[in-house]
């Protein structure tokens, strides 16, 4: 309760009782959605990116502006909502998923370097190093 | 005449002893940034799926690839019923916020409607991969594949037990004050799982058929 008490000054008014919808954020949000939906599809179907980290970048970028765009627009997200405790938390996680996700890949992807000192093929040797321990 | 007198001075002394508050001490809104931090710690798992399949993506222990397998054409399809979802929930929303309790219901139903057609492709690409040989136990790429996807596709499964039972709630109470809140959490919920499909589509097929 003393966390929201520090923050009475900001939501003290009951204005936010409701959560407030309107039409044209929801008709903004999904007229974007579907641009930057339809785009990637179209790019990978039609082959545009010959070149892999290219396309993963881009492919990354727009999967990213989409989930803001969902974010702003169907989930309703700024700043000031619940006194910035929501925008707090989400910020938290995502570099809480951040960290996660990219230390996991850095970590592995070191692993399996160091694991294996010829490595033509990435991943099969790999898969048969455990084995090869276990005796 | 003492005992009397004792009574009212007891009566009025007990009088102002109030164990219980007339009224909840609910913070505002509680109930939504408490539903919040639950998607956020649901996000911790769909990251920790997403590592995995990031880490066991590639490892085909010479099976088929995730060129071989995805059909972008289903995934498109799929996508389009969840976004389209998305946004007939927010019409729902709309028709809620006009104390519409039809309009309301309309809405969820059609949204409960296209979330159904998801996982029925869903779990038609699944009977397809397994019936061609491409379970979850062909590979480590297969076996995070099916987590990943059917974790997602878990999730729509409850949202849509929720919807139908929102549904029927309002149908029998009308717009409340409880059902207002079920239905801004399910909302989130909803739209949650739209956010977490974008990962997926993007991450899982769009990059795997590269």
């Amino acid at each position: 309760m003393s966390a929201h008490d520090i923050h009475a000054g900001h939501d003290d008014h009951h204005a936010h009782d409701d959560l407030h919808v309107s039409l044209g954020d929801y008709v903004k949000g999904f007229i974007l959605a579907v641009i930057l939906t339809a785009i990637p599809f179209a790019l990978v179907m039609g082959n545009v990116i010959q070149d892999r980290a290219t396309a993963v970048a881009v492919l990354g970028l727009f999967a990213v502006v989409q989930i803001i765009v969902h974010m702003v627009y169907f989930l309703h997200m700024n700043g000031k909502i619940q006194g910035g405790w929501t925008m707090l938390s989400t910020i938290f996680t995502v570099v809480f998923v951040a960290i996660g996700i990219a230390g996991t890949l850095w970590v592995m992807f070191h692993m399996n370097t160091n694991m294996m000192p010829k490595h033509e093929m990435p991943m099969a040797p790999a898969m048969s190093a455990p084995a090869a321990v276990t005796p | 005449m003492s005992n009397t007198h004792i009574n009212a001075g007891g009566a009025a002394a007990l009088a102002p002893r109030e164990y219980h508050l007339a009224h909840e001490p609910h913070p505002e809104n509680g109930t939504s940034l408490g539903f919040w931090l639950y998607l956020m710690s649901d996000c911790l798992i769909f990251a920790a799926l997403f590592a995995t399949y990031g880490v066991l993506g590639r490892n085909y222990a010479a099976g088929p690839t995730g060129k071989e397998l995805f059909d972008l054409g289903l995934v498109a399809l799929n996508t389009a019923f969840l976004l389209m979802s998305s946004i007939t929930f927010g019409f729902a929303m709309l028709q809620k916020q006009k104390k519409n309790v039809k309009g309301t219901l309309l809405w969820l139903a059609i949204t409960g409607l296209l979330g159904a057609a998801f996982l029925a492709v869903e779990l038609y690409e699944f009977h397809h991969l397994i019936h061609e040989g491409a379970g979850p136990t062909r590979s480590a790429f297969l076996s995070s594949f099916f987590t990943l996807v059917s974790t997602h596709g878990l999730h729509v499964t409850f949202g849509l037990i929720w919807l139908i039972t929102l549904m029927i709630q309002i149908s029998k109470h009308g717009l409340i004050e409880a059902n207002v809140r079920r239905i801004n959490c399910l909302s989130m919920f909803w739209h949650f799982l739209d956010v977490v499909w974008i990962g997926v589509f993007t991450f899982v097929y769009l990059m795997g058929v590269l």
